[in-house]
């Protein structure tokens, strides 16, 4: 410190300046999130659903998951708690019941809801999450550490952990069947519905069509789209007779999940000029105090 | 006092307490082996509904703003040169070198993947507090790393004998030193600057973690300022911390503490505190949150216990004379403050978060514990260690006592 000359600390100081303004300009390459106008949704009408968990069966066959007998999905024993998709279960079929027709209880499908503006994209360490331009939100296991910062993100909380592995967990969620979609094939659980609950195609196409379905029955469905504006829309919208935190979901406000905390980080960080600020600030405190120091 | 120079100290290592000390990390380390063996899962009670637990919130969050003493120091000594605080800085700068090691070992051990540690380096999100946490920590530890070098080039300069065959290189041991010592002179300033920078970054970032959580967070903790209130809880946590460790470090060696340095430090803190004090119920008062006090459940006593042990009382405390001027008074005023900090931490990360869809509430299990704690006597007894090994500390010998014999002592 004592042989440091004003010309060091201004050499220094250049450096570190260059530095970290090349950092900045790399950080800013960051891919932005993709919004396609064609990207893909599914509108799920839980009027029509029976509860069959025929998707169950499906989903775990089309991504290689211990699957058991058809046969044994139509134990409606399940019901009697509510389940949540697990590692091994990417989506879950609950049932609820209906106040007005007892006998005519409301099933829900629940599974990873692809938000427009994902919480898990933006809060994941090391970016393994990624929305894809058909609205898939897909993780890459690749880059995964295994931190679950996106299980503390996610407002539906999906993700979940494979706790249970010693050497490589995986993050477990629904992938749309991104496998099965990119070669044209319906996601797993559209194809085997029996009842048509799901459809499958453009995003903006699926939402006007639920308009058109609670337009045609008014009597059937609450005049709401679950989905279309909570945390800023969703690839999964739903229609149903009840509210749909009645009927498990979570009741969540229109802005996206990661909004505040990204206006937080890129408010410290735009164009690293607060650290920059805040380090030559120190710097002019430290060389003014020690002059004053060596005057006395 | 500006005499004395920091010293190794020569003293009994194995006291009775460090042996307590390091049975309990031992059991900690048989623990860690047992989550390598078998998983995250098989030791801990963390599942679908609550993915973070003690780990995260006291090794990391609770550690690394307990290292804050490190920052505040160093802002203080050498940024405003204020070099009458010097007899602080090194314990603090150890206590924060070991800190933040223990802390990024824990992110080690915590994710599922610990061979991936290093792909933040590679693979980046902007986007993310976490990425960002992650990055400073990882320059700040750097940092703090090379602002001891020069005292292990005090320890070690002129008196490099390395045993046996490799006596050869004592000469290439020393001519290193001296080289590093040339270097890093000149250029320390610029480490120190850093060092305070990447600390209010990565403090508040800290807090910004939990800000996506949204809903999830229960509304007393959850808001916007989270990262400042991070950032001034670790800032008004810096000064009593390393009073906290002075006085123990004192009294452990049977020395005198050096009330005239722990005095004025101390009548800094009650002004860091008041502004913390001040966001954290100002905050309240402007979300409106402050209806959920009443609710009594978990959360508001919690959070009460927070703000009234934690912040209010040794505020209060601070500001007396009387408590400036006794040990043993000073000593509870500055443990309320990292209790306080501590607790804040553990709530934010614990307590206020309940996921929609939670069966529950989340316990550590017996491994859990084990891990954290004994990570927390293994900090303990470095620290001891880096005391006795390096010239860190400045110990008043105590009139009453013959126990400290420094250097040369005849010391059992």
């Amino acid at each position: 410190m004592k042989n440091s000359t004003r010309r060091d600390f201004f050499k220094s100081a250049a450096i570190i300046g260059a530095v970290t303004a090349g950092a900045a300009a790399t950080a800013k390459a960051s891919p932005e999130n993709i919004l396609s106008d064609d990207r893909k949704g599914v509108l799920v009408d839980t009027t029509v659903c029976i509860g069959c968990r025929h998707c169950e069966w499906a989903c775990k066959t089309a991504h290689n998951l211990p699957v058991g007998d058809l046969a044994d999905y139509q134990n409606r024993d399940v019901f009697k708690e509510k389940r949540r998709p697990d590692t091994n279960v990417l989506t879950v079929v609950n049932e609820y019941s209906n106040t007005k027709k007892e006998l005519l209880p409301i099933d829900v499908k629940f599974q990873c809801m692809h938000c427009d503006h994902p919480a898990c994209v933006s809060a994941c360490i090391v970016a393994a999450f990624t929305k894809l331009e058909n609205g898939t939100v897909v993780w890459d296991g690749d880059k995964c550490i295994g931190c679950r910062y996106c299980m503390i993100a996610c407002p539906f909380q999906i993700p979940t952990f494979e706790y249970k592995e010693a050497l490589s967990p995986d993050i477990m969620k629904c992938d749309l069947c991104i496998a099965r979609t990119q070669g044209g094939l319906l996601p797993a659980c559209v194809e085997i519905c029996p009842m048509e609950v799901m459809t499958y195609g453009p995003r903006s196409e699926v939402i006007k069509l639920a308009r058109e379905r609670i337009s045609l029955y008014p009597e059937k469905y609450k005049n709401y789209i679950y989905g279309e504006k909570e945390v800023g829309g969703t690839s999964w919208v739903y229609i149903a007779k009840k509210d749909m935190p009645e009927l498990g979901m979570p009741k969540l406000k229109h802005a996206t999940a990661p909004g505040v905390s990204e206006s937080i980080q890129h408010g410290i960080f735009s164009y690293f000029v607060p650290p920059i600020a805040l380090y030559s600030l120190l710097g002019g405190m430290m060389w003014l105090t020690k002059k004053r120091q060596e005057m006395d | 006092m500006e005499g004395l120079h920091p010293k190794p100290v020569n003293y009994k290592f194995f006291t009775p307490t460090m042996i307590v000390l390091s049975i309990i990390a031992l059991n900690g380390i048989i623990f860690l082996l047992l989550r390598f063996i078998f998983g995250v899962g098989e030791i801990t009670n963390l599942n679908q509904q609550y993915p973070w637990g003690i780990w995260n919130a006291v090794n990391k969050a609770g550690g690394i703003a307990l290292a804050a003493g490190g920052f505040t120091t160093a802002a203080l000594s050498h940024v405003m040169n204020r070099k009458y605080y010097h007899i602080v800085v090194r314990p603090a700068l150890l206590a924060a070198m070991i800190g933040y090691s223990f802390a990024a070992f824990a992110v080690f051990f915590d994710i599922g993947r610990w061979y991936y540690i290093w792909h933040p380096i590679v693979f980046w999100n902007p986007n993310s507090a976490l990425f960002e946490v992650g990055i400073c920590v990882m320059i700040y530890l750097t940092v703090l790393y090379i602002e001891f070098l020069p005292i292990v080039y005090e320890r070690f300069s002129g008196k490099v004998n390395l045993p046996g065959i490799l006596k050869g290189l004592n000469n290439l041991f020393e001519k290193l030193l001296k080289v590093m010592e040339n270097t890093l002179s000149k250029t320390m300033f610029v480490f120190f600057i850093a060092g305070v920078v990447l600390s209010t970054l990565h403090q508040s970032s800290l807090g910004t973690l939990m800000v996506i959580a949204g809903e999830k967070m229960h509304p007393l903790w959850q808001t916007p300022i989270l990262p400042l209130l991070f950032l001034l809880s670790a800032i008004g946590v810096g000064f009593p911390v390393v009073m906290f460790e002075h006085l123990i470090t004192a009294r452990s060696f049977k020395a005198k503490p050096d009330m005239a340095v722990l005095r004025r430090l101390g009548s800094l803190v009650p002004p860091i505190l008041f502004v913390y004090l001040a966001f954290k119920i100002g905050d309240l008062v402007i979300r409106g949150t402050f209806v959920y006090l009443t609710d009594f459940n978990m959360q508001s006593v919690m959070f009460m216990i927070e703000i009234i042990i934690g912040v209010a009382i040794p505020l209060r405390m601070f500001l007396s004379r009387s408590v400036l001027n006794s040990p043993l008074w000073l000593f509870i005023a500055s443990s309320l403050v990292v209790f306080g900090v501590l607790l804040n931490r553990f709530n934010t990360f614990i307590i206020a978060y309940h996921p929609p869809y939670a069966q529950g509430y989340y316990y550590p299990s017996f491994g859990e514990l084990s891990i954290s704690i004994g990570l927390i006597a293994l900090f303990v007894v470095l620290f001891r260690l880096g005391i006795m090994i390096f010239p860190i500390v400045t110990l008043q010998e105590n009139k009453n006592s013959h126990h400290l014999h420094t250097q040369s002592g005849d010391a059992k």
